[in-house]
């Protein structure tokens, strides 16, 4: 037997894991709660922890049409790094890492994080710029991404073709040294019992079907939901794919498009893949999984929708270009597919904190790099809630930034266009 | 959604075509000047049901079309 990830094994043996998975405390829900929370993912279950945890806040709710993780958080790519081209992004996902590393001691949770590096390639003297700047500016913010030529490519990932099958050469890369995977539904369950055990409530399959609030224009009181309404000091809005229709509830307007980001796994891998392998120009990346799949992504539609099917056209693209660069996958066999809904923002940055309506926050725009973010939107969206003060770390992340010109634009940082 | 049917080559592969956004009218209620200016620039109706969108012809036609859409399931309504 060929051990796929004798880091995790060392840290947890199965048996371990297991027994360290929380388990979930379910309340009987109540009609009003100081803080409700839409969306039962990985930032809204995070921000009720961090809430319960950071600030003794316990009367929350988070409301879930579905189940818990049943939108993006388990349908992402499950890849932590910090290798952003804008110094607020590079702060905020690097703070992001480093909760993802404390977080099993935290929670007592396994979530099989495991540090393997992230290797972006160029294949065009443009892309080296773009990740030779990338570099400068990473290690300017103290993050630990260093310049590769194809020779050092080659001696972290020795499977690939530097020629990219005669198409796609391999002109070099940066490699970002502390990049990691985790599970990613491991994540929002080691949230949702942290929070629940401290007394907060999840409520799963009670879709929000409205707001409730103080006349036109005022405060947002609450939301209203199927199964009657619940009463909240504060609503936010933690909803991935459906924000626009949310927030729209409220009459706010959202430089938002929701596309499908469609990815998926082969069959394992005995060789083992050490690194995450990614190509911005080629829009495509490939990790492996803990049970030793080759999980690759992603590309998304064009056009905006809320289909989760998997697209065919986007499936046969990007597993073309991959088997380009990593010539091994052409004979592995796909085992599955699937797509997420990404909500994608016209900088491609997060939006995060106030917008414009009383009793109302939203975090959104995660399309594509939701996942990375989890503890640290949701540490912060806590304080915010907590405190009234938006943190420093999300302060150019809100939505005026759009009104006041102060949009960051980040799109050569997304995995995937 | 693998397909479009253009009015002038009949049905044709998506990737054919370059999606080029979705047209609306700004929204009625909004009557503050730089509102309608922000919502002009920055915002999408992103709606989940019909949207109306342009799309171009790129290796075809070299036409810009209009087609209807229901973006809850990705399934084309019309071209025109």
């Amino acid at each position: 037997m060929v051990v796929v990830n004798p880091g995790a094994v060392a840290a947890f043996g199965a048996t371990e894991a297991v027994a360290s998975l929380q388990p979930i405390v379910w309340h009987e829900p109540r009609d009003s709660y100081d803080v409700v929370i839409v969306g039962g993912g990985g930032h809204g279950l995070a921000t009720a922890y961090y809430l319960a945890t950071r600030h003794g806040i316990t009367n929350v709710a988070v409301v879930e049409a579905d189940y818990i993780a049943s939108g993006n958080t388990g349908r992402n790519t499950t890849i932590i790094r910090a290798n952003y081209a804008i110094p607020e992004a590079i702060r905020f996902y690097d703070h992001s890492m480093k909760l993802y590393e404390g977080l099993e001691a935290e929670t007592g949770a396994a979530i099989f994080h495991r540090k393997k590096g992230h290797v972006w390639l160029a294949h065009s003297e443009m892309g080296m710029r773009t990740e030779r700047a990338r570099v400068l500016m990473n290690q300017a913010m103290g993050v630990n991404t260093e310049l590769l030529g194809p020779a050092g490519v080659k001696a972290l990932v020795p499977q690939i073709d530097l020629t990219g099958g005669g198409r796609y050469p391999v002109f070099g890369a940066s490699h970002h040294v502390e990049a990691a995977t985790a599970r990613h539904d491991r994540v929002a369950w080691a949230y949702a019992s942290g929070a629940t055990s401290r007394g907060v409530h999840v409520i799963q399959h009670r879709p929000v079907t409205g707001l409730l609030r103080d006349g036109p224009g005022g405060r947002v009181l609450g939301v209203q939901t199927a199964a009657g309404p619940i009463h909240a000091g504060i609503v936010l809005s933690a909803v991935g794919g459906r924000v626009s229709q949310l927030a729209a509830m409220a009459r706010v307007r959202l430089p938002v498009r929701t596309h499908p980001l469609h990815a998926f796994v082969t069959n394992d891998f005995e060789q083992g893949l050490a690194k995450i392998v990614a190509s911005t120009e080629l829009a495509c990346y490939v990790s492996q999984t803990e049970r030793g799949q080759m999980l690759i992504g992603a590309e998304f539609d064009s056009q905006p929708s809320f289909s989760r099917l998997s697209s065919f056209d986007a499936l046969r693209s990007y597993a073309y270009k991959i088997t380009r660069l990593l010539p091994f996958l052409r004979s592995m066999r796909i085992l599955r597919t699937w797509a997420g809904l990404c909500d994608i923002s016209a900088d491609f940055s997060p939006i995060m904190g106030e917008t414009g309506v009383d009793g109302f926050l939203i975090t959104t725009g995660w399309g594509t790099w939701g996942f990375k973010a989890i503890p640290a939107g949701g540490e912060a969206l806590a304080e915010r809630i907590a405190t009234g003060r938006t943190p420093a770390l999300i302060a150019p992340f809100g939505l005026d930034r759009f009104r006041n010109e102060l949009a960051m634009a980040d799109q050569a940082s997304a995995g995937t266009r | 959604m693998h397909t479009l049917d253009c009015p002038r080559c009949g049905r044709r592969p998506l990737d054919e075509f370059t999606f080029g956004g979705e047209r609306r009218p700004t929204a009625d209620w909004l009557t503050d000047p730089d509102e309608r200016d922000f919502d002009d620039v920055w915002v999408f109706e992103n709606p989940a049901g019909v949207a109306t969108e342009r799309w171009f012809h790129a290796a075809g036609c070299r036409r810009w079309l209009t087609v209807r859409r229901d973006t809850s399931v990705d399934r084309v309504l019309e071209v025109r």
